[in-house]
């Protein structure tokens, strides 16, 4: 790569762009990370435009649709957050916003089934994709918690039932002693910080999870022996 | 369950494994397929918005529920003075005066012990009344109360309760037939009148600092009347109805809570008193169990074995298998397709 | 200001009122909102929905029932 090159970096950032190839750097803390994540996902995986051919059904799409939905509740919850609590029991657009939130929400939570759903008639877990699963086990339940804690960030009727029933749940674990349900303040903390950030981190590495795995491949057919890729070596199998 | 074994070590599981893909790919436009996903999704969630709306019902306040049903917070006061209400006896995480939720020798709710701790008499009742400046008489009876022996305590709470499981509220007036409890009449019907104004709302919260925002008093106190109880179980709100997974009036509410409240309507949890530890400990579970079905014999198979994949990747496996290679097994294998192009089979 | 704030109030003040008390079904033990019920039957609708409605692809041509 030269710089007469038209592709050539940004003169500027000749040098820089560079570094990569630089074999002093290669026990550089830095470097080892830039090159251990650009070998794991590499711009084309990480952003493919193509899919097996076998990706062609609209059951693939609720994941993306899950996100679609997560970015709703995330832009909604940041209106209602600039006005603060108060404002949408006050205010008919805030009422709004309110119920922008809640539905976004409700969809959020129905994508996220059915591309549950999915995921497990497709046994996508398939072909170390195992902690791709479990995170997004993880996720669906950092997300009831979220919307749960949504419930009880309300100051309505809602929240005052819901958080004296849910006491008793929550406290016959133990867990009472640290997540007071009755805390208004600490539940809003919870709903509007811990967890947002807890399920977009996580949403994060789900995603790059899929990635680095790409989408899981079907069943072997009817005239397939299952684990040999037709007119493929045994050597590919993936244990 | 692996048909064929071959050189390799490692056993090919087909609920565990895959193979590599050696087919042909297609444009799949993401960024594409997010950015519409996005637009449908905002017009979805503007359009319900706009036809459903939110819900917002009021709370309960300690002062509309006692202008609401005044006898009822008398009664609630009174078990509150004498320790038998709910949260008077609850255990921990408020106090010690109650059996913490076990399974076997596993009480974790004991374990981790009294962390928001609650003296009901002196917190909701004696406490608030002894804020209130220039009634004498009022700061005369909470002074005789502390004052008296414990026997003495209790002597006038219980026949204060059974006088005022008959008690009357007309022209904003607390009437309890007369029996011989001291000055716990005058504390109840002072808390009532306090409540009534509004005062004990502030006074519940207000304990230490100026901003509040630990709303834990007010709504235990709330939560152990009937009054709360009455309006949600008309809501169907309630525990026994299922009512977790509710939202009041006609809105959807957490259906994806239906597996955890389907716990608290049958046996053990629904007639147990260490219901809710149960229904944890089944809700933990089988949460890991889901969080675990990549690991586990048979509950991984149920995919293959419902053969619904088949419909998913129907358009694959018509490609791979030919014409009427779905319906009948044995067909010859007549797949060249492994190079990274195969020809699609024309159907 | 007052055109605008009116428009809002009548667009965002919801079309349909759910503010009543809901109805629901029992089957034996099982309760639920006829809300939540709505909301779990299309669910189900929706995911068979995805795996039988044909997706078209770029090359896909050929035999789409």
């Amino acid at each position: 790569m030269t710089i007469a090159d038209p592709k050539a970096p940004r003169p500027d950032q000749a040098d820089l762009d560079k570094a990569a190839d630089r074999p002093e750097d290669a026990d550089q803390w830095t470097a080892k990370i830039r090159t251990a994540a650009v070998e794991a996902l590499p711009p084309q995986r990480m952003l493919p435009d193509r899919q097996p051919a076998y990706v062609a059904s609209w059951i693939y799409v609720f994941g993306v649709v899950t996100i679609s939905a997560l970015c709703v509740v995330i832009a909604t919850g940041f209106v209602l957050a600039i006005f603060g609590p108060n404002w949408w029991h006050v205010s008919s657009t805030g009422l709004f916003v309110n119920s922008l939130h809640l539905w976004s929400v409700e969809i959020f939570m129905f994508a996220m089934v059915v591309h549950l759903w999915g995921k497990f008639f497709m046994a996508a877990w398939r072909g170390k994709r195992k902690a791709t699963w479990i995170s997004g086990v993880v996720v669906f339940l950092v997300s009831v918690g979220a919307a749960f804690t949504g419930y009880l960030s309300q100051q309505n009727f809602d929240s005052q039932w819901i958080s004296t029933q849910a006491k008793d749940g929550i406290n016959s674990t133990g867990a009472g002693a640290i997540f007071n349900v009755t805390n208004f303040g600490q539940m809003i903390m919870w709903h509007i910080v811990l967890l947002p950030l807890c399920v977009v981190a996580l949403v994060g590495l789900h995603v790059l999870m899929v990635r680095l795995r790409g989408v899981v491949t079907p069943f072997a057919a009817k005239n397939e022996t299952p684990g040999v890729e037709p007119g493929a070596a045994a050597s590919e199998v993936q244990a | 369950m692996s048909a064929d074994t071959h050189k390799k070590p490692k056993k090919f599981v087909q609920d565990r494994d895959a193979v590599a893909w050696k087919g042909r790919y297609e444009r799949y436009d993401i960024v594409k397929e997010f950015l519409i996903a996005l637009v449908v999704v905002a017009i979805l969630v503007t359009g319900l918005a706009v036809v459903f709306g939110s819900p917002d019902d009021k709370p309960v306040t300690v002062r509309s529920w006692s202008t609401a049903n005044p006898v009822d917070f008398a009664q609630t006061a009174i078990t509150e003075l004498d320790g038998t209400s709910g949260t008077a006896g609850y255990g921990p995480p408020y106090n010690e005066n109650g059996t913490a939720q076990s399974i076997g020798f596993i009480t974790p709710e004991h374990w981790l012990g009294v962390h928001h701790p609650i003296d009901t008499a002196n917190d909701f009742v004696l406490a608030p009344l002894s804020t209130l400046p220039n009634d004498p008489e009022v700061q005369a009876a909470v002074a005789e109360y502390r004052a008296a022996s414990s026997t003495q305590q209790a002597a006038w709470t219980a026949a204060y309760e059974k006088a005022v499981a008959n008690a009357t509220f007309t022209d904003g007036k607390l009437t309890v037939p007369a029996g011989d409890y001291g000055p716990v009449g005058t504390i109840v019907t002072a808390l009532t009148s306090m409540a009534r104004s509004g005062a004990l709302d502030g006074a519940l919260l207000a304990s230490r600092q100026f901003y509040g925002t630990d709303y834990t008093k007010p709504l235990l106190f709330i939560a152990d009347g009937q009054y709360l109880a009455s309006l949600a179980t008309k809501d169907h709100l309630a525990g026994d109805q299922w009512g977790m997974m509710n939202e009041t009036g006609q809105w959807p509410g957490q259906a994806w809570l239906w597996l955890y409240t389907l716990w608290y309507q049958v046996p053990p949890a629904n007639n147990s008193t260490n219901g809710d530890f149960q229904v944890f400990a089944i809700m933990i579970g089988l949460t890991i169990l889901l969080a675990l079905v990549p690991f586990i014999p048979g509950l991984r198979s149920i995919p293959r074995w419902t053969r619904v994949y088949r419909l998913i990747w129907r358009n694959h496996y018509r490609d791979v298998e030919g014409p009427g290679g779905g319906g009948t097994s044995g067909s010859p294998p007549q797949v060249e397709g492994s190079a990274p192009e195969p020809e699609p089979v024309s159907a | 200001m007052p055109a605008i704030a009116l428009v809002f109030t009548t667009l965002f003040g919801a079309l349909i009122d759910l503010n009543k008390p809901g109805n629901y079904i029992h089957w034996g033990f099982i309760q639920m909102s006829y809300g939540n019920l709505i909301v779990i039957i299309l669910m189900v609708v929706v995911f068979f929905a995805a795996i039988l409605i044909p997706f078209k692809t770029h090359k896909s041509k050929e035999g789409d029932r």
